[in-house]
């Protein structure tokens, strides 16, 4: 099939490729998929005191529209609180990259793995206050 | 590498992008083919069951003539030779019609998990009208166990279908063994050749093949034709699928288009000339293509048995980089992630599921076809473009991280969706 | 030699054989393929909009015959029905088919419809050119619940015919019979017709109504020649005049020759004519060695020349059917075609025709 410009962009250029240290408390890991459905993301973001996401990194295993869905959410989410970046719907990624129909599925794969990286962070960051209170 | 490399000429060598790698999908017109068939598209125009003038006379003769090439590449007689719209048609007739005929007297059918779509599509809708089926599994390697094929056969067993070459894998079944196994328990046997005609020897009488089924366009020649091989001695009867005029000895109604049997016939001609010379081009073509691959890069593997196979299809798993994402990537190259009917699916495929290959190592298969007009530059070129981008999609792939840090994949407890 | 037997196929057009130099699998994804899948969607566009249809109403198939046996088996309708005048592939291709009879113009007549049925009835008759009354044809089919077959092989290219303004459901069409290639076809299936049962099964293109690799240059001819197809409709006036002239020299010398089906509504192109006293095989190799092609019936029989099936239905005595040939004119048909053949027309019967016993 004939992939969208925005695809390709992303695709060709993906944004923000690449791995951040999952045992730093800042940083939340969200690993979503399986290999056998032919798509598996990894995304992470590192969050700032003032509950701020700074960076975000992504690495899939997918086709394109999945590759790109991932890169587009990284831009996305990049300066976003994470009670902002947790109201992404994958509609919104899929209208964006123009995903046929039968692409739909990476964009929902895209937003499960910033949700499952938020809830990855905000355990983490529970974990280390009840650590830290006792 | 970027997109716009296509359809231009590449800097370094003179090479025409993209390179065209799925010769098992479809081949071009070999250009001989092409001069043959054109003066029957104009001057010699003439319906050739026209019997009152030249012009249907000199079409006649045309399509006659085809007819021995065809069947002297398959050491057949020409009359057992039924020209059809393509080998899609010729499977349909073959087990249909087969069937049809002698579905009082037996009504089993064997085939097997990987045949092409359109014989176990036939087979499916023959099981709805009350035959019965057996899809036979495949050895790790894609060949036919013959001993499972003989505990398969009963004396209700009408036929048994089984391809000679595989589409997606390459892979050669050992046509004789079978055509044998099925001649002494009288069972007819069928083969889809559309993959095996003018790449590997095929003899219907040493072989003991019944019907087997001819594509034009998987041989250099046009689209739109094919052939059905129709034993006559001992006699294979069946019912005709297309009705009408009565023509192809009443088993295929319909006008014969003259230039596309003129070019099936040539095809079949340069076949038998030249099968021996591009074997042995493509044998070292793809030694060439597997080596600069799987010789540079850990964790490729080779889909289906390495020996037992036709030279042109190299159908190569890449462990951690996505099979489609990597189409997009090496898009200057026109390879297929399966077969060309069902690619645009995302379902892996049926055939590699088949063999055993995992589903994840089935989402990385990328089919390579090489054939009469593939250069080795055009070889090389595809290597540098593979190696490159699988390098680069392993980058981004976050199971090859893990596989680099030590991880079982197997062990992690993957969330389906 | 000059060609004057259009009805069983016409050279290729040259603009149709530019449009076929393109290849590749139009399933696969990469760009040739996708080339490919434009080529033959553009065709389709280009199919549809000669016949009035929709281009997804479209299915690409082999050729006529292939078509005909889908729309005859494909619909689900229990009960068919086909006029005696039709092709051997509506004919042939369900045994229990119910006959329609036709009155001595070869007009099929329809009291036998009174209910849900297929009813397949060609536009124009190959052999005498003969068009029913279409219009007529579909509003008693639709009207008693059935669908309308309209096998449009000779028709289409020759005169204008739109299935949405007719109300036909199914409609045939081959493109070697209007200037494009041999060995591609298709059926039209309007939007009364539901989901079609496929005859070939495979790979699901054509949206699984007829399985198998699209012969993208075939398609593509097809294409063009449905567009080109529109200059010879526009042409018809003077096609039809040379072949009135045909008709007129003929009777005017021979009064006892006779035009078939004179007195119905015909193609432009076509004109049974007997010449007394002398066979139609005789006729046609005689014509041959003078250098005319033509026809003593369908070029389809396999070789089998038997009494024509449309002639006995129309109640031609079958004496007189022996000796009646098929004449058809196309696009590259000229006054000089015409004169010349008049000319051999006239030395032929006074070689061998009832002119010489008379003498």
């Amino acid at each position: 099939m004939a992939y969208n410009d925005k695809v390709l962009d992303h695709y060709e250029n993906p944004r923000n490729v690449g791995t951040m240290d999952k045992s730093d408390p800042s940083v939340g890991t969200g690993l979503v998929g399986a290999p056998a459905c032919g798509d598996v993301m990894k995304l992470q973001i590192k969050v700032n005191a003032q509950g701020v996401i700074e960076d975000a990194r992504f690495k899939t295993f997918g086709c394109g529209s999945a590759i790109a869905s991932s890169s587009l959410v990284t831009e996305w989410v990049k300066g976003k609180t994470l009670d902002e970046a947790e109201t992404m719907k994958n509609t919104q990624i899929a209208q964006h990259l123009a995903l046929p129909p039968v692409k739909i599925h990476c964009s929902v794969l895209a937003e499960d793995a910033i949700k499952a990286a938020i809830a990855d962070y905000r355990a983490k960051a529970a974990l280390d206050t009840t650590k830290k209170a006792s | 590498m970027s997109g716009n490399g296509t359809n231009g000429e590449t800097a370094q060598r003179n090479i025409r992008l993209p390179i065209y790698m799925d010769y098992q999908a479809t081949t071009p017109c070999d250009p001989r083919v092409v001069q043959a068939m054109l003066p029957y598209f104009t001057e010699k125009f003439g319906n050739p069951h026209s019997r009152s003038h030249s012009f249907g006379w000199e079409a006649e003769q045309a399509v006659e003539t085809a007819r021995g090439q065809i069947a002297s590449l398959i050491g057949a007689n020409e009359k057992d030779v039924i020209i059809t719209s393509g080998a899609t048609e010729s499977n349909n007739l073959a087990l249909k019609g087969v069937a049809a005929f002698y579905r009082d007297r037996k009504d089993h059918i064997i085939t097997v998990k990987t045949e092409h779509k359109c014989v176990l599509d036939t087979a499916r809708h023959l099981e709805q009208e009350g035959m019965r089926v057996t899809y036979l599994p495949v050895k790790p390697n894609g060949l036919v166990d013959l001993e499972e094929l003989k505990a398969a056969m009963t004396e209700r067993t009408l036929i048994v279908s089984i391809m000679a070459v595989n589409n997606e894998i390459g892979v050669i079944q050992p046509i004789a063994e079978i055509g044998q196994i099925c001649r002494e328990r009288g069972a007819f046997f069928h083969t889809d050749a559309a993959q095996a005609v003018g790449k590997i020897p095929l003899d219907v009488e040493a072989m003991k093949i019944d019907l087997m089924s001819i594509s034009g366009h998987k041989i250099y020649g046009p689209k739109g034709i094919g052939a059905l091989y129709v034993r006559r001695k001992p006699r294979v009867r069946l019912k005709a699928m297309i009705d009408g005029g009565g023509q192809e000895r009443g088993m295929r109604s319909g006008t014969l288009p003259t230039p596309l049997c003129v070019g099936l016939g040539e095809a079949c001609r340069i076949a038998a000339a030249e099968m021996v010379t591009d074997n042995e081009r493509l044998r070292r073509l793809s030694k060439r293509l597997y080596d600069g691959i799987v010789g540079a890069i850990p964790d490729v593997f080779l889909n289906g048995d390495p020996d037992q196979r036709i030279p042109g299809n190299l159908n190569l798993s890449f462990a951690y980089v996505e099979g489609e994402s990597l189409l997009m990537a090496i898009k200057d190259i026109a390879v297929s992630s399966g077969s060309a009917c069902t690619s645009a699916s995302l379902e892996p495929s049926y055939v590699l599921r088949a063999l055993g290959v995992e589903e994840e190592m089935a989402h990385t298969s990328i089919r390579f076809g090489i054939g009469r007009f593939t250069t080795e530059s055009e070889v090389d070129f595809a290597i540098e473009t593979v190696l490159k981008h699988v390098g680069r999609l392993r980058e981004m792939s976050p199971l090859w991280e893990m596989v680099q840090e030590g991880v079982d994949l197997k062990s992690i407890q993957w969330a389906g969706h | 030699m000059r060609n004057l037997d259009h009805n069983a196929g016409a050279p290729l057009k040259p603009a149709v054989a530019a449009a076929m130099a393109i290849g590749g699998n139009a399933s696969s994804v990469h760009g040739i393929g996708r080339a490919a899948r434009a080529a033959i969607e553009d065709a389709r566009e280009r199919v549809a909009a000669l016949v009035g249809a929709r281009a997804g109403d479209v299915v690409f198939t082999s050729g006529g015959t292939e078509a005909n046996n889908l729309a005859l088996r494909g619909t689900g309708m229990r009960r068919r029905l086909a006029s005696a005048i039709e092709h051997p592939s509506v004919l042939r291709a369900v045994p229990d088919l119910e006959i329609l009879p036709c009155d001595e113009d070869g007009i099929v007549r329809l009291e036998a419809v009174d209910g849900p049925a297929l009813v397949s009835v060609m536009a124009a008759n190959n052999e005498v050119g003969t068009v029913q009354p279409i219009r007529d044809i579909a509003a008693t089919v639709r009207a008693h619940g059935g669908l309308y077959h309209c096998d449009a092989v000779q028709m289409a290219g020759r005169l204008p015919i739109d299935m949405g303004e007719l109300g036909i459901d199914l409609l045939t069409l081959s493109a070697h019979k209007l200037g494009g290639p041999q060995g591609v076809g298709a059926l039209v299936a309007g939007p009364r017709v539901g989901d079609l049962a496929p005859e070939m099964r495979g790979g699901g293109q054509e949206r699984g109504r007829r399985a198998g690799t699209e012969p993208v240059a075939l398609i593509a001819g097809f294409g063009i020649a449905a567009t080109l197809a529109r200059h010879e409709i526009d042409d018809r006036a003077r096609i039809a005049a040379l072949r009135d002239r045909l008709e007129a020299a003929i009777t005017d010398m021979a009064p006892a020759a006779r035009v078939l089906g004179r007195d119905a509504p015909r193609l432009p192109n076509t004109t049974c004519v007997t010449m007394p006293g002398v066979a139609a095989e005789t006729q046609v190799i005689a014509f041959d060695l003078a250098g005319f092609a033509i026809s003593s019936g369908a070029a389809c029989s396999s070789g089998k020349v038997g009494p024509s099936h449309v002639l006995a239905a129309m109640g031609v005595d079958p004496c007189e059917a022996a000796t009646a040939v098929r004449i058809s004119l196309g696009w590259d048909t000229t006054e000089d075609d015409i004169g010349a053949f008049t000319a051999a027309w006239a030395s032929l019967y006074a070689r061998l025709g009832h002119a010489r016993a008379a003498a």
